[in-house]
C-alpha cells in the first residue's frame, strides 16, 4: 500500500537561496583577521566557513546579511557593504 | 572549559533555513547540536522553530526531529525516550521549545515529565514572548515590555521558571545565553551525560520581535547578562552556582546600567524613568537573592 | 469453546470485564509504551496494565502522565520511533486529548486507542453514550465498535493489524459500564497465534532514527495539504475490504469472526432492519426475533462493526433489499439527527432502490434502552413501510420531558 507520510529530508537551502534576502553583505578583510573564529561561532545561519587554519569565508549563497559577524568581530575585520 | 576554537566544526543545522536574519535561536541551536552530536532526537512543539526548520519536503535539521502540538513536547519526548529504552536504542532525546511552550501552555506537561524525572534534556530557548505569532506577551516577558498584547508595557514580572523546575528535585537546571556560547556549550555537554530530567533555558534574542537591529542579537544578549537582567546559573543536584559570565554582575556597582540594554531594543523604547526604577528593583532583588544562594543547597 | 480452538489446543479461558479484556489484549499485542491517565469508566484498563507491568516483569513501559493530552502525546512519541503504542480514554478525557488525537491521525502513526464510551458534560454525567467514540471518525482515525468482551479482545488485536497496514490509527470503542464493568468469559489465543497475526517487524517508513534522519510533521505549503488529507480519506475509504479480510484471517486462526465491517443478523428475507452499534446490538437482535415470532414482521439487524471505514459498499448491498431502516443512535448531532443516521443516509442516497431511513435517538447519558424499545422501532418501521405513519426527522426513544417540565425558565 502506498501512503503519504508528512516527513521531510535534510537539505541545505530548505527555503531557497536565502542570500537573496540580503541588503548588505559582510566582507572579510583577511589582513586584519586574527582567526579567532568568533564570527563563525555566532553566525545564526551556518554561513561562515571555518577552515583548518581558522581563517574564514562567507557562503554568500545563503548569508542573510544580518551583520552579527561584523558586530562581534573584535578587530573590525568584517565590513558590511551594500549588496 | 571549552574555548571558542575548540567548538566542533560539524554542523547539524543547515544554511538556507527559515530563520529571520540575526535570529538568536539558531545561534543557540547550532551550538547545542554541536555539543550533542548526531545521536540525538529532537522534539519540537509549535514555536518559531516550527518555521525555522523549513517546510516539506525539506528540513534544515540533520538529526531526527518530531514536531508536536504546542503543549505536548515534554510528554511526546517521554514516550519517545521510553520507547527507545524498550527497543534498546541509546540516544539523547532533546525537547527544543520556546518560552510560550514552556512557561505557559506546556507548563503542566513539562512539570509532569520533570516530576517523573524522565530521562530527557529539555531546552527552552527564551525569546521572552510568543514570537511566532508576531510578538505577544508570555509569562517570560519582562516587566514593562511592549508586545502586541501589551501595547503600553507588560504589568507583571517574568515568571521564574528555572527555580520552579529546580523545585521538582530534578538533577540539573541551568540558564545560559547565546552570547556566552562556550558556557552554553559546556552546560549542554554536562547535561548530555547526566540521567533524568535536565532543564536548560537559553536566552535567545528575537530581532523582529524585540525591534532590534539584526546585527545586535549577540550584543543585546551579552548586555542582558552584564546588566543583571538575565543571570546565568546552574542548579546541580540542588546546589546553586552562579556561572562565570554572571559572577561579576551580582554586585550592583559592577552591573552596567539597564538603559545600555534597553536602548538597543524598540520593545523598551516607551519606558519611563519610573518603569526603569521598577525593573531595576526586580534586578536588584533577584541578584541579591542569587548571591545569597550561590554555593548553597537550595532544593 | 469452539471446536477449532480445541483442535488448536487453545484453552486459556478467563472471565473478565471488557476493560480487563482490553488490558489483556494490549499485553498480548506486546505493546511497548502505554500513555496512562485515569477517567471513568476507562480507569481499570490502566489499573490492570500497571498491575501486569509491576508483577509480571513485562518489557512494556507505562507512562503515568498528568493529562489525557499527554497520554496521547506519549503514544505519539513512542510510535514516532517505531514502538507499538497504546492509550485509552473516555468522554471529557477524549475532548481534552482532541488536539493530539487529530495530530496523530495526520502523522500516520499506527497508535491504537480504546475509548470506553461515556456521555460528556455539562452537566456532569457518567453514563454511557457513543458520541465520544464517534468523534475521532472525523480526525483521521479508523473507528471499530465491538459488541461484547470477547470481541473487544479480538478487535484490539485486529486493530494493530489494520493500523500497521494502513498507517491509520485505530479507535476501538466499547460501551462504558455495560461492557467495561461486566464480566464475561473470553478465550485468549496462544501467544504464538497473536505474534504471527501482528508481527512487529513490519515496514515502518514513518519511524524516526538517527542513521537515516528526517523531520516528521513539519509545515507544508497549502499546495500539498489537501493531498495529505486526501491520502487519509482514500486510505480509510479503501479499507472496507481490509477490515473484512483481517476479520476472516482472524477466524482462520481462532475460529472467531464478526462479519468484518458489518455483522448481519436475520437479513436474508428482511423487509425492515435496525442499524445499531455496540452492546445494544444484542437487545436489537432479540427484538428482531421477538417481532418475527409475535407479529410476523420480517425484521433484521445491521450491526455496524466499523464506523471508519464507513461500510458504504456492504451497507448499500444490504439496504437495496430492504424497505425501511431505523438507525438507532446513542449519540446526537444537535438539531440534525443521529450521527450514524446522517451517515447512513449519505451512503444510501445514490441507491436506485433505497429504503426509507428513520433516525432514532435514545440512551444518551446511560438512559435505559430495552428490548421492548427495539421491538417498538421495528413495529414503527413496519407502519412506515405500510404507509400508516410518516417519517420524522428524528424519533426519540425514552424521551420524558414531563420529568423536567417544572424546571424550564423563560429567557
Amino acid at each position: 500500500m502506498r501512503v503519504l507520510i508528512p516527513k521531510s529530508k535534510p537539505s541545505k537551502g530548505a527555503v531557497g537561496k536565502t542570500g537573496l534576502w540580503r541588503t548588505s553583505k559582510p566582507v572579510v578583510n583577511h589582513d586584519k583577521c586574527i582567526k579567532c573564529v568568533i564570527c563563525w561561532a555566532f553566525c545564526p545561519e551556518t554561513t561562515i566557513f571555518r577552515f583548518q587554519d581558522n581563517s574564514v569565508d562567507i557562503d554568500y549563497e545563503y548569508c542573510k546579511g544580518c551583520g552579527v559577524c561584523a558586530n562581534e568581530c573584535p578587530v573590525n575585520a568584517i565590513e558590511m557593504v551594500e549588496d | 572549559m571549552t574555548s571558542i576554537k575548540q567548538l566542533p566544526y560539524e554542523e547539524y543545522f543547515l544554511a538556507g533555513n527559515g530563520s529571520c536574519p540575526g535570529c538568536g535561536l539558531t545561534i543557540g541551536l547550532r551550538n547545542v547540536l554541536k555539543a550533542l552530536g548526531k545521536e540525538v532526537y529532537m522534539v519540537v512543539p509549535a514555536s518559531c522553530s516550527s518555521v525555522v526548520q523549513s517546510p516539506f519536503p525539506n528540513s534544515s535539521a540533520t538529526v531526527p526531529l518530531l514536531n508536536t502540538p504546542f503543549a505536548a513536547s515534554a510528554a511526546a519526548a517521554s514516550g519517545m525516550v521510553r520507547a527507545l529504552k524498550v527497543m534498546g536504542r541509546d540516544s539523547v532525546v532533546m525537547v527544543w521549545a520556546g518560552d510560550g511552550g514552556t512557561f505557559d501552555i506546556g507548563l503542566a506537561t513539562v512539570s509532569g515529565a520533570a516530576e517523573r524525572n524522565e530521562d530527557l534534556l529539555y531546552i527552552c530557548y527564551d525569546n521572552e514572548a510568543y514570537m511566532n505569532t508576531g510578538g505577544h506577551r508570555s509569562s517570560a516577558t519582562p516587566l514593562g515590555t511592549f508586545t502586541g498584547t501589551t501595547p503600553t508595557g507588560k504589568r507583571e514580572n517574568k515568571k521564574n521558571i528555572p527555580l520552579i523546575m529546580a523545585a521538582h528535585g530534578i538533577p540539573y537546571v541551568a540558564t545560559a545565553s547565546i552570547a556566552f556560547i562556550t558556557d552554553l556549550y559546556d552546560k549542554i555537554l554536562k547535561a548530555k551525560d547526566m540521567k533524568g530530567f535536565r532543564y536548560i533555558q537559553i536566552f535567545s534574542p528575537c530581532t523582529p520581535g524585540w525591534l532590534l537591529p539584526t546585527e545586535k542579537s549577540v550584543e543585546s544578549a551579552k548586555l542582558a547578562v552584564q546588566t543583571g537582567m538575565y543571570p546565568l546559573f546552574e542548579i546541580e543536584n540542588g546546589i546553586f552556582k552562579i556561572s562565570a559570565p554572571s559572577k561579576a554582575y551580582l554586585k550592583k556597582e559592577k552591573r552596567k546600567p539597564l538603559t545600555d540594554y534597553f536602548k538597543l531594543q524598540g520593545r523598551f523604547k516607551h519606558l519611563k524613568e519610573e518603569d526603569i526604577k521598577l525593573i531595576e528593583k526586580w534586578v536588584d532583588e533577584i541578584s541579591e537573592e542569587y548571591a545569597s544562594m550561590d554555593g548553597k543547597k537550595v532544593v | 469453546m469452539s471446536i477449532i480452538e480445541e483442535k488448536k489446543g487453545v484453552s486459556n479461558v478467563k472471565v473478565v470485564t471488557a476493560n480487563e479484556a482490553v488490558a489483556l489484549a494490549v499485553k498480548c499485542a506486546k505493546v511497548d509504551v502505554v500513555g496512562a491517565y485515569p477517567i471513568s469508566p476507562q480507569t481499570s484498563i490502566m489499573e490492570y496494565l500497571t498491575k501486569y507491568i509491576e508483577t509480571e516483569n513485562l518489557s512494556m513501559e507505562i507512562v503515568r502522565v498528568e493529562s489525557e493530552h499527554s497520554a496521547m502525546a506519549v503514544a505519539m512519541g513512542a510510535a514516532s520511533v517505531g514502538a507499538r503504542a497504546f492509550t485509552a480514554t473516555a468522554s471529557q478525557g477524549l475532548l481534552y486529548m482532541a488536539e493530539m488525537v487529530y495530530w496523530v491521525g495526520g502523522s500516520r502513526l499506527p497508535v491504537v486507542m480504546a475509548i470506553t464510551s461515556r456521555a460528556m458534560g455539562a452537566p456532569w454525567i457518567l453514563g454511557n453514550e457513543h458520541t465520544d467514540v464517534l468523534l475521532p471518525r472525523e480526525w483521521g482515525w479508523m473507528v471499530l465498535f465491538p459488541e461484547h468482551n470477547q470481541e473487544v479482545f479480538d478487535t484490539i488485536i485486529q486493530a494493530y493489524r489494520i493500523a500497521d497496514k494502513t498507517l491509520i490509527p485505530v479507535v476501538v470503542g466499547l460501551d462504558g459500564f455495560i461492557l467495561s464493568h461486566t464480566t464475561m468469559p473470553i478465550s485468549i489465543p496462544d501467544q504464538s497465534v497473536i505474534d504471527s497475526f501482528i508481527p512487529k517487524d513490519v515496514p515502518k517508513p514513518y519511524a524516526l532514527n538517527t542513521s537515516n534522519p528526517f523531520t516528521h510533521g513539519n509545515a507544508v505549503h497549502s499546495n500539498v495539504y489537501l493531498e495529505f488529507r486526501y491520502d487519509i480519506f482514500r486510505t480509510i475509504e479503501e479499507s472496507e475490504d481490509l477490515v473484512d479480510q483481517v476479520d476472516k484471517e482472524w477466524e482462520k486462526l481462532t475460529g472467531r469472526s464478526y462479519g468484518g465491517v458489518i455483522e448481519e443478523y436475520l437479513l436474508d428475507d428482511a423487509e425492515v432492519a435496525i442499524v445499531v452499534i455496540g452492546a445494544s446490538s444484542g437487545d436489537a437482535k432479540q427484538a428482531a426475533k421477538n417481532v418475527r415470532e409475535k407479529y410476523g414482521i420480517k425484521a433484521g439487524v445491521i450491526r455496524l462493526r466499523s464506523i471508519r471505514p464507513f461500510p458504504v459498499k456492504r451497507l448499500s448491498q444490504i439496504a437495496s433489499k430492504l424497505k425501511a431502516i431505523g438507525v438507532f443512535d446513542r449519540n446526537m448531532s444537535p438539531g440534525l439527527g443521529g450521527m450514524i443516521a446522517t451517515e447512513v443516509k449519505f451512503a444510501l442516497y445514490d441507491l436506485k432502490d433505497k429504503p426509507i431511513v428513520q433516525s432514532y435517538i435514545g440512551g444518551l447519558g446511560g438512559k435505559d434502552v430495552r428490548i421492548v424499545d427495539f421491538e417498538k422501532i421495528f413495529t414503527e418501521l413496519k407502519e412506515i413501510v405500510d404507509g400508516r405513519i410518516g417519517v420524522q426527522r428524528v424519533r426519540w426513544v425514552g424521551l420524558d420531558l414531563a420529568a423536567v417540565d417544572s424546571y424550564f425558565e423563560e429567557v
